[in-house]
């Protein structure tokens, strides 16, 4: 991907209030050109209209859009060379699927536009359905119709609003693959809102992970997963074990500290730890969690209080002596499994964990996802 | 017996079919009659007569001509002033707006004898002559409400997305407007023009309290003449209008669904 800053979108300040409320908070963000970047959160976070604002579709209350060194803040939607798929997709019905996707075309009085238009729809393996109307083809195909006619003027910026909101799943996964291929093909800068974290992380180079109207962590999916900054992102991007304890040590010579947490001492990794806070959230992945000894020197005590098999793991709850449930996700790789009511130990590496500030819910982003 | 139950619903439509286009029938029978007195109440033989002369009644094609150029011109003028106002009403949010609703109801709801003489009223305290003007300008006004009603309908069933989308995609307000949001509410206006369009050839009441000597239209010629005599002109231009509208609606309908089957 060309590392290009001329053609970069630019958020500076950007902010949106309504009488009410601020849907958006003054938000800076760069985008460089070419990426596939999502806006993650629940909905109400503020992303869709901050997508908007982008398309044009919606005034800022404040702040600046820029594409490159170009200030487009106070040009109509029309005159954007941006191109948005709704999530509804808002195809003209009166129009036949070809005539539909050379309506952006046709507006700028490009001379080839019905050819590129059939390429276009080639692109996203539609070419026969060319003469059709959108009513007569199914919600995977008026999806595909949508992308043409977007990404066939190809704009500076691509934005997708929640487009495989209405598929079901399995055509979702295909698209998310078929969007991902698109998108390398054409090298096109894609900003997706969702609300699905997995689609998020399947799709994007970068996700910004937005809630209450603020982007909470940016970041690659990777590190948004392994080292999330708060509790709510811990708990919208996946699942979360939250411990509450405080730190008694001091940085020790392999890079770990140790916390207290329920009468047991623990050692999380100095880089997952930030710096000068005392009462903090451990924090560990249920699938980085063993059952037994084996995982590493952390380790707590329980009893098996609920095992589903979900096929490729089996995931178990395990109650702890104060009474709080920890989940835990072993892979089905032939190890001997637990049974309800059996004593167990969990066990865990110290890099595995991490760290958050305290002073927050603790179920913030819990169940916020379907 | 089961075959009467399980067809009753299609007798009950035929009934109903029969009962509404009985009317029609009969007076494109009598128009091929040639009655022996003044009135064509009864049959008597057959005879196309009156096909070959429709205009061979005098005063006759004189009152059809001006009941087409007033409809013609009142469906027009209401149909865009009434498109204009839907798209207010539907699209957007202004102080008077309820009001404006209302305002817009209430020529539907009164009754026409009270909106004619009060027009009536109006007009000759303004010094408005009767005559053809005020009879257009009386039909403009009760047109109106129904076009704004039948095109506030579509305009408030078409996604504003589209709009939107539209705009997204580099066309400007007046490209939208002609390309997207007018094609797309066009079949409520093409209902509301024809609907003015019958409402004012057909008026009676309001267009007699406004009319003048010279300005006889064809639903006043027709109750003129039946009281002095039912020339057969009447039936042939009462079946040629009906199929005209039957051609219309029929020739729509066909149009539209050819619309969605085409491939």
């Amino acid at each position: 991907m060309a590392e290009q800053l001329s053609g970069d979108l630019r958020l500076v300040g950007l902010t949106k209030s309504f009488e009410q409320f601020t849907a958006v908070q003054p938000t800076d963000l760069t985008i460089s050109q070419g990426s596939f970047f999502a806006l993650l959160g629940p909905s109400g976070c503020g992303k869709t209209t901050t997508l908007r604002m982008i398309a044009g579709l919606e005034d800022p209350s404040g702040g600046q859009i820029l594409i490159g060194d170009k200030d487009i803040t106070s040009t109509k939607a029309y005159q954007r060379n941006v191109n948005t798929v709704f999530q509804s997709y808002a195809l003209f019905p009166h129009m036949t699927v070809l005539d539909n996707v050379a309506f952006g075309l046709k507006r700028r009085g490009d001379k080839d536009a019905k050819r590129k238009a059939e390429e276009a729809l080639e692109l996203v393996q539609l070419a026969e359905v060319g003469r059709k109307k959108p009513v007569q083809l199914s919600g995977g195909m008026q999806q595909r119709v949508a992308l043409a006619r977007a990404i066939v003027n190809r704009p500076d910026v691509l934005l997708l609003d929640e487009p495989l909101g209405a598929l079901d799943l399995k055509l979702r996964r295909q698209m998310q693959i078929e969007l991902k291929r698109i998108q390398s093909e054409v090298g096109i800068t894609f900003v997706h809102v969702t609300h699905d974290q997995e689609e998020a992380m399947t799709m994007a180079d970068t996700i910004a992970v937005m809630n209450g109207g603020r982007i909470e962590q940016l970041g690659d999916p990777a590190t948004l997963y392994e080292s999330p900054r708060s509790t709510f992102v811990a708990n919208f991007l996946g699942q979360s074990n939250l411990l509450r304890a405080t730190v008694t040590g001091e940085p020790g010579s392999d890079g770990t500290v140790v916390v207290r947490s329920h009468d047991t001492d623990l050692e999380v990794s100095r880089a997952h730890l930030p710096d000068g806070i005392r009462e903090i959230f451990l924090g560990m992945r249920p699938e980085k969690l063993r059952l037994g000894t084996g995982g590493g020197p952390n380790q707590l005590k329980g009893t098996v209080s609920d095992v589903s098999f979900t096929g490729v793991a089996t995931q178990y709850l395990v109650r702890m002596p104060w009474g709080r449930e920890l989940t835990v996700v072993q892979q089905n790789d032939g190890s001997a499994r637990a049974v309800v009511g059996e004593n167990v130990t969990i066990s865990w590496a110290a890099e595995h964990g991490f760290a958050l500030d305290a002073h927050q819910d603790a179920d913030a982003g819990v169940d916020t996802e379907d | 017996m089961r075959w009467v139950k399980r067809h009753l619903l299609a007798f009950a439509a035929l009934a109903v079919l029969f009962y509404m286009l009985i009317p029609n029938v009969v007076v494109a029978i009598f128009s091929f009659n040639k009655p022996r007195g003044r009135y064509n109440y009864q049959w008597t033989e057959f005879s196309t007569e009156a096909w070959q002369h429709p205009c061979g009644t005098p005063g006759i094609c004189e009152s059809l001509g001006l009941s087409l150029r007033i409809g013609i011109t009142a469906s027009f003028v209401a149909t865009v002033l009434g498109t204009m106002v839907a798209f207010a009403l539907g699209r957007h949010r202004f102080r008077g707006r309820a009001g404006t609703n209302l305002l817009v109801f209430m020529p539907m709801a009164t009754p026409e004898v009270v909106m004619g003489s009060s027009l009536l009223t109006l007009f000759v305290m303004m010094g408005v002559p009767s005559g053809s003007e005020a009879i257009l300008i009386a039909h403009i006004m009760f047109c109106l409400s129904f076009v704004v009603v039948a095109v506030k309908a579509r305009v408030a069933s078409l996604d504003p997305r589209l709009e939107e989308a539209a705009a997204d995609l580099g066309a400007n307000a007046v490209q939208t407007f002609l390309r997207v949001t007018l094609p797309l509410a066009a079949p409520g206006i093409a209902a509301g023009a024809l609907l003015a369009f019958s409402l004012s050839f057909d008026d009676y009441i309001i267009t007699n309290f406004n009319a003048s000597p010279s300005s006889i239209t064809f639903p006043m010629y027709v109750w003129g003449a039946s009281t002095r005599g039912t020339p057969v002109q009447i039936n042939v231009i009462g079946t040629i209008m009906f199929l005209i509208a039957l051609v219309v609606v029929v020739g729509g309908q066909a149009y539209s669904s050819r619309r969605q089957k085409a491939a």
